[in-house]
């Protein structure tokens, strides 16, 4: 088992996968924040929203379909919202039978609002990764001012998490060769998986904190004493930042019409 | 010219008691190649982690080109002595290739091209030019330990000291890694079980067992010598 982490990314040879990541980077931020700014119930303006994001998706060759499917991932957290249908205060549309909850347009038009930005947001979210490589989100990311000891975190988590997954499966792995069991013996009870799962997480994490330490020796090492560093980037390319005021521009039109 | 290594009757123990090295002394000189031979917890990684200031002596001392390993020149004896640690999982901490290379060298203060320039011909010199902006996780095991190999050359050691550098590896990559390390002309100090490998590429062997030096000389008359390597749970190559 080898798990791979390029999985978000989609390799391909378009402008927008060309284009620089710190440019890339806050073009989606401010997409995603024109999105959450648009008002609740113009619909019109969500699906212009949705025909700019598909545009960029084609100019960056990727199957829409992909960047739909997805932004899905965004429903569960929309669904949290369900509950404004119950309690926004409104004209009833109808009632819950046997629990008489009124379910009000009002409610309604909020919910259904913020699924479709949550939506929006995600697939703007979901081609940004699809067209930049996370490690090259990263770096700008720490180019646009992050803390590099924020982006020291999730650089370690980048390079390590899929070390830990593949030291998980091979455990998981060593635990079933191991779990024979005689025909005429009861199964294994839920608890004592629930110990043997139990037993491994401890193991795992064990385990973390001596490579945490092998890895912290391997920094010393090499110099480290304490500081993040990074190589001076190189200039920003003109083009890239006309690039990427356009789309800004784009999505920053939609919502001033939308707020006319 | 002072000796690379110094060894002067070395002793640690890690917390808990277990005495690790035991009245070490050993001097190795500049260019020489030297492998580390001996049982498993004879103290063969302990004592590389005390070349560079990783684990400090309780007694004795250890000198690098002349230069105690202590305080004030803990700097300059990390850029000097170039630790191949034995899982290139430890060794390769950032996601990309290149970053890990440029680590060293950008941390030892050197102006951007520079670092630059060198990452590039380490990179070169392992053969691994064409990964430098791969995903470290998804080399294989030999690509992963040339490129860690990379990443502590690109600091111009003059010393290379390297834990396990062929455990796990198939013939081929092995074979990769023993002729990349005959290239070299830096001293090398190699922990090894690779009984072949150190009759091979070290004209010297020191053979460790219990946390002492038990035997060092020419490789040729240790790893021919089979009662001495019988008694130390080690096998003719």
């Amino acid at each position: 088992m080898h798990i791979h982490i390029a999985d978000a990314y989609h390799e391909a040879a378009s402008p927008l996968h060309r284009l620089d990541a710190r440019v890339k980077v806050p073009v989606a931020l401010a997409l995603i924040l024109c999105i959450s700014l648009a008002p609740t119930g113009v619909f019109g303006v969500y699906v212009a929203y949705f025909a700019l994001i598909m545009a960029l998706a084609v100019l960056a060759r990727l199957e829409p379909g992909l960047v739909l499917r997805r932004s899905l991932v965004a429903l569960p957290f929309a669904g949290a919202a369900a509950a404004l249908i119950f309690t926004v205060p409104g004209q009833t549309l109808a009632r819950v039978p046997l629990l008489s909850w009124a379910i009000s347009v009002e409610g309604l038009l909020r919910f259904s609002s913020i699924v479709f930005k949550s939506l929006l947001a995600a697939q703007a979210a979901v081609l940004l990764l699809a067209v930049t490589r996370f490690t090259d989100t990263l770096w700008a990311l720490g180019e646009l001012r992050m803390p590099r000891t924020l982006v020291g975190i999730v650089s370690f988590m980048l390079r390590y998490l899929f070390v830990l997954a593949d030291e998980a499966g091979r455990m998981a792995r060593a635990r079933e060769a191991r779990s024979a069991s005689l025909e005429d013996r009861q199964r294994r009870s839920i608890l004592f998986e629930a110990r043997t799962t139990g037993r491994m997480i401890g193991a795992l994490i064990v385990r973390s904190i001596e490579r945490s330490e092998r890895v912290y020796n391997a920094m010393l090492a090499r110099g480290y004493d304490g500081r993040s560093l990074a190589l001076d980037a190189p200039p920003l390319p003109v083009r890239d930042v006309i690039a990427g005021l356009g789309v800004t521009l784009a999505a920053a039109a939609i919502l001033a019409v939308s707020l006319l | 010219m002072p000796p690379e290594i110094l060894i002067d009757d070395l002793s640690f123990s890690y917390p808990g008691g277990t005495r690790a090295l035991d009245s070490i002394s050993l001097s190795i000189e500049p260019a020489e190649r030297v492998a580390l031979v001996g049982p498993n917890g004879a103290g063969k990684s302990t004592l590389l982690l005390q070349l560079n200031g990783l684990l400090r002596p309780a007694q004795g001392r250890v000198l690098i080109g002349g230069l105690a390993v202590e305080e004030p020149h803990l700097g300059t004896i990390r850029a000097r002595v170039g630790m191949l640690f034995q899982n290139p999982d430890d060794q390769l901490f950032n996601p990309r290739v290149f970053d890990d290379v440029a680590f060293g060298p950008l941390h030892m203060g050197l102006p951007a091209d520079e670092v630059r320039a060198r990452a590039d011909a380490a990179l070169q010199a392992v053969g691994m030019a064409a990964y430098a902006g791969h995903i470290s996780h998804h080399l294989s095991l030999g690509q992963k330990k040339r490129a860690a190999i990379a990443s502590v050359l690109s600091m111009s050691p003059s010393l290379l000291a390297l834990d396990e550098p062929t455990s796990g590896l198939d013939p081929r990559a092995r074979r990769q890694l023993i002729d990349l390390l005959a290239g070299m002309s830096v001293t090398l100090l190699c922990a090894t079980h690779d009984m072949r490998m150190a009759a091979e590429l070290f004209e010297r062997t020191v053979i460790m067992d219990g946390g002492r030096v038990v035997a060092d000389g020419p490789s040729a008359r240790l790893l021919a010598d089979e009662a001495l390597l019988a008694a130390h749970g080690l096998e003719h190559p």
